[in-house]
């Protein structure tokens, strides 16, 4: 039980995370058809920037801060080199963030050097937020959950309460409408790709720190981004959403069960003598396949993804 | 009409990369060079593999190392088995060969169900995949040493024992000679066509009675043989497999070379995968940066070259053919020093900020380059190497403005050769 | 050969909540030339794509010469000898007018997915293509990537793409659209020699078209087939006059 709950914690925070960086994946993906294969890379330079300027400015700043360079430095890619690209047709533009993933990579290992770098969590978020059983969940995951809910209110709130939120849910689905409407569609995807970074950045202010920050965080967190955005079904939010807490959850739980399909023979009176090396793997050690697994699952029984409309 | 068998170009250009190829290590015959020279042999192979998804079917992969990977493995283990004697080593490649083939036709089922991007963020999700296991087995993958082996066993076929590394420079050479007829080969059938027009339109395939699923399978099984092939040959050339070779890293080299060298002409990769084997040696060698530039370089042929190196090639034999080239050649004599100019700007920019970071608290802040001695921590420095590139861009954006109108019309002659337009 | 080549019984077709094919139950028998009208966004050019199976039927059964083919695949469809054109040109537009042909007639001539047969070798699959792009008139265009032709050289391809396979049933979704009256001309001309002796089904805009070549003629108002009969009767028949002629005016010219 306690497993569980604490399991759950923080699957969710790290499911909410995952939220951050996959919305402003879909959010970018849907409305311009493309995938950025730097997103991730977008959320790193987030948390080394936060880590650069807390040195300097403290944390509160950081987390201000951060985020926009990110956005802009985002607006600035998808206004001089996405949109030449895309003269060219998606595979193009899906090489040029390739690319671009590739480059930030180099450019992280140059600046700050190839192992990880001491972004830490600041001293006033030390310390514990409840305490459950025996388990103690500590605050700055509790401040990672808030600060994940209030973006995710505040982005549903934009799309949904705004004037350029109601645009660009025109634009989603019909962008040559919103542009013979008179709206600059072209502005509105530098809009749309900056704020869809700026999220990546924030996600990569409060997660550096909570986890790792190295010049290997986007490889790892990018694919099991894009993990998430196939599972959830091509372009659809709420799918992002859904499959970024089920993965969450995936993931913390299976860290914390070490059982194998020996173990599981054994419960049933079978004893494995001499079993494979496959059947001895615990769930733990499977941890790091199993959002591949599920996405192959996902992908030979309901190929659109859970909630996806778009078949591509 | 009828298209003859063969015709005699292409006989000759065959019989002359053979001939290439048989060459060079009488000519380069210094270790250094010939391990090269293995190296590049592997890697044709590789990316010309990696193109069959790519430039003929239009399956961006991110995920082709798997495939090239599983194959060394499945190679190395069995050189191990092999042991002294019994199966000629000359044809071990192929074990390789049939473990990228059993990957394809497994991992290719649920890739190849997709196009376009989800094709591509499922290979890259494979991909990991697979990495993510060979971490997992390290009974098969050999954990972080990864596997090795010793590929002379004894006496050979016809006492050839691979030895020496120009024997297996021959080997390669042998394998990859077979290996790029055959998909050459592959690009003048039926299925070979019919890729191009699942690449082109996928729906109007399915109208002419292709299931263009089907043949994006096919393509992904045949490509994951030759792409194991190149790993059986890694293996074999280098004596040791580790995990490297099956991850995210060398599947992001192989579409590099591809990409560069052209996916648009089958001849396209042969030349990324040369050109990119020697700069990742020399460049490597010179500074450490050299990912970096390797990034810009890739970010500026996406851009503005985005045939690559065979489509910038094959538009000067057309206009050197259609007598257009010369009246070029001004043109190109200016952007070129501008070009260079820019390009010195850029070096000296990221060489000086990298050695300033690497020698941070050292107190020194000398760079070295090509025989010079900057100091990183002057601003006047800085302010030179900033205003040589600015000056750099402005020159290549003059000396190409004037070259572009030529340049265009050139083009335009070239597609109407009645001059009527 | 005698019979029905296609069959369509309670055929319907809805997306989301709007029915777009409301019931349409139609017999063309083998040899004859039907075309369908009807104003726009009547649902033509879904009939179409539902019985080429580019979409799935809601509810209704489809015969293609006495077999069920509903459910199949557009490339199952296909090998059963049913072909289709497509009303917004839909080309292999990196391939040049011959490749284009050639892909078209690998797999009626059974040469399927083969990775050991040589495509110069194939002699019999150049003469058929070859053909077929002599009939077209686009000999002298053969190594022209089909993306750079001109407009109605493409119109021609795309004609020349679905009969190349030699189905006996083809379907001409607006063959004619967005040509001058010459271009028309030659493309009925085309169309005629080309479709001899088959089952063809086509919708079209210009009723110069539609009255000069179809032995049948079906009027599809609202998702629904109102009157089927000779050109004559068509002419003579009231509720036609009524229900499609009246709006037709509005705009015969566009799509649906």
């Amino acid at each position: 039980m306690e497993f569980f709950l604490i399991s759950l914690l923080n699957g969710v925070t790290y499911g909410l995370l995952l939220f951050m960086l996959s919305s402003g994946l879909t959010l970018i993906f849907s409305m311009m058809g493309v995938l950025n294969f730097a997103h991730a890379s977008f959320y790193m330079l987030g948390a080394y920037f936060a880590y650069q300027i807390s040195t300097y400015l403290g944390f509160g700043a950081a987390l201000l801060v951060a985020p926009l360079v990110v956005g802009a430095l985002g607006a600035v890619v998808e206004r001089y080199g996405l949109r030449k690209a895309h003269r060219f047709g998606h595979v193009a533009e899906l090489l040029f963030t390739f690319g671009l993933a590739f480059l930030v990579e180099e450019i992280v290992h140059l600046v700050w050097g190839k192992s990880s770098v001491d972004y830490k969590i600041p001293e006033y978020f030390d310390g514990t937020l409840f305490t459950l059983f025996s388990t103690s969940f500590p605050i700055y995951k509790g401040f990672m959950m808030l600060v994940s809910v209030g973006m995710l209110v505040a982005l549903y709130l934009l799309l949904t309460r705004t004037r350029i939120g109601l645009i660009i849910q025109a634009a989603l689905s019909k962008p040559d409408m919103v542009q013979a409407l008179g709206h600059d569609v072209p502005k509105i995807f530098m809009l749309v790709f900056g704020g869809g970074t700026a999220l990546a950045g924030l996600a990569g202010v409060i997660g550096g720190n909570a986890f790792i920050t190295e010049p290997g965080m986007a490889a790892a967190v990018g694919s099991i981004v894009f993990v998430v955005v196939v599972v959830g079904g091509m372009g659809s939010l709420a799918g992002a959403f859904v499959a970024s807490l089920l993965i969450g959850c995936i993931q913390t739980f299976s860290v914390g069960i070490t059982f194998s399909v020996t173990d599981l023979a054994a419960l049933f009176g079978v004893r494995l003598e001499d079993s494979s090396a496959v059947a001895r793997l615990t769930v733990t050690q499977l941890a790091p396949v199993l959002p591949y697994l599920l996405m192959v699952a996902i992908l030979i029984f309901r190929p659109r993804g859970l909630m996806g409309a778009r078949e591509s | 009409m009828i298209e003859p068998l063969f015709s005699r170009g292409r006989i000759l250009l065959w019989l002359g990369g053979l001939a290439i190829a048989i060459v060079l290590p009488l000519v380069f015959s210094k270790g250094f060079a010939v391990s090269l020279l293995c190296q590049m042999g592997i890697m044709v192979v590789f990316a010309l593999s990696y193109n069959m998804l790519l430039g003929q079917t239009g399956l961006l992969s991110f995920g082709h190392a798997v495939y090239y990977g599983l194959g060394a493995f499945v190679t190395m283990h069995a050189l191990n088995m092999v042991g002294k004697g019994g199966f000629p080593i000359t044809l071990l490649p192929l074990a390789g060969g049939a473990a990228g083939m059993a990957a394809g036709i497994l991992l290719g089922y649920v890739t190849t169900k997709k196009a376009g991007t989800t094709f591509a963020m499922i290979s890259l999700g494979i991909g990991e995949m697979v990495a993510a296991c060979s971490l997992m087995f390290p009974g098969f993958f050999g954990g972080e040493g990864g596997v090795s082996g010793n590929r002379v066993t004894g006496k050979g076929l016809f006492g050839i024992s691979y030895g020496s590394q120009t024997e297996m420079y021959y080997l390669i050479a042998g394998w990859a000679f077979v290996c790029v007829a055959a998909m050459f080969a592959l690009t003048q059938t039926p299925l070979g066509r019919m890729a191009n027009a699942v690449r082109d339109n996928p729906e109007r395939a399915e109208f002419v009675g292709y299931d263009p699923q089907w043949v994006r399978y096919l393509m992904m099984v045949l490509s994951g043989f030759f792409a194991g092939i190149a790993g059986g040959l890694t293996a074999l050339n280098y004596e040791i497999v580790t995990a490297e070779t099956l991850n995210a890293h060398t599947s992001g080299v192989v579409l590099l070379m591809a990409f560069v060298g052209g996916i648009g002409f089958f001849y396209g990769p042969i030349i990324g995968a040369i050109l990119i084997t020697i700069m990742q040696i020399a460049i490597g060698g010179i500074t450490k940066a050299w990912l970096f530039y390797f990034g810009l370089f890739f970010l500026f042929m996406v851009l503005y070259a985005p045939g690559g190196i065979a489509s910038l090639l094959t538009v000067q034999r057309r206009l050197w053919v259609a007598r257009l080239w010369w009246p070029l050649l001004p043109g190109y004599l200016l952007v070129l020093p501008a070009a260079l100019v820019s390009l010195a700007g850029i070096v000296a920019l990221v060489e000086m900020g990298y050695g300033l970071l690497e020698q941070e608290g050292t107190g020194e802040h000398a760079v070295h380059l090509v025989g010079l001695s900057i100091d990183a921590a002057s601003g006047a420095a800085w302010a030179g190497a900033a205003a040589l590139l600015a000056a750099g861009l402005l020159l290549v954006r003059w000396t190409w403005g004037r070259l572009e109108v030529k340049w265009n019309a050139a083009l335009s002659a070239l597609q109407n050769p009645g001059g009527a337009a | 050969m005698s019979g029905v080549a296609l069959r369509l019984q309670g055929v319907q077709k809805s997306f989301g909540k709007s029915a777009i094919i409301r019931g349409v139950d139609l017999e063309v028998p083998v040899g004859e030339r039907h075309a369908i009208i009807g104003p726009n966004g009547a649902g033509k050019s879904t009939l179409f794509n539902l019985i080429s199976a580019r979409f799935p039927v809601s509810t209704g059964r489809i015969e293609l010469k006495g077999h069920d083919v509903t459910g199949l695949k557009p490339f199952e469809i296909n090998r059963r000898g049913l072909s289709r054109s497509f009303q917004i040109t839909n080309l292999f537009h990196n391939l040049s007018v011959f490749e284009n042909l050639r892909c078209a007639v690998l797999w009626s001539l059974g040469y399927r997915y083969s990775f050991w047969h040589r495509l110069a070798g194939l002699r019999d699959v150049r003469r058929q293509a070859e053909q077929v792009m002599e009939e077209l008139g686009l000999a002298k265009r053969r190594d022209t990537p089909a993306g750079i032709l001109s407009y109605a050289e493409q119109r021609a391809l795309e004609i020349g793409i679905t009969i190349a396979g030699g189905a006996d049933v083809i379907l001409l979704d607006e063959p004619t659209a967005g040509m001058s009256n010459t271009e028309t001309e030659d493309a009925v001309a085309l169309i005629r020699r080309v479709t001899e002796g088959k089952t063809l089904m086509m919708v079209e805009h210009d009723m110069g078209v539609v009255f000069g070549l179809a032995d049948r003629i079906s009027v599809l108002v609202y998702g629904q087939i109102i009157a089927t009969g000779t050109p004559a009767e068509i002419r003579a028949n009231a509720e036609v006059q009524e229900a499609y002629l009246g709006t037709a005016h509005a705009g015969d010219d566009g799509d649906e």
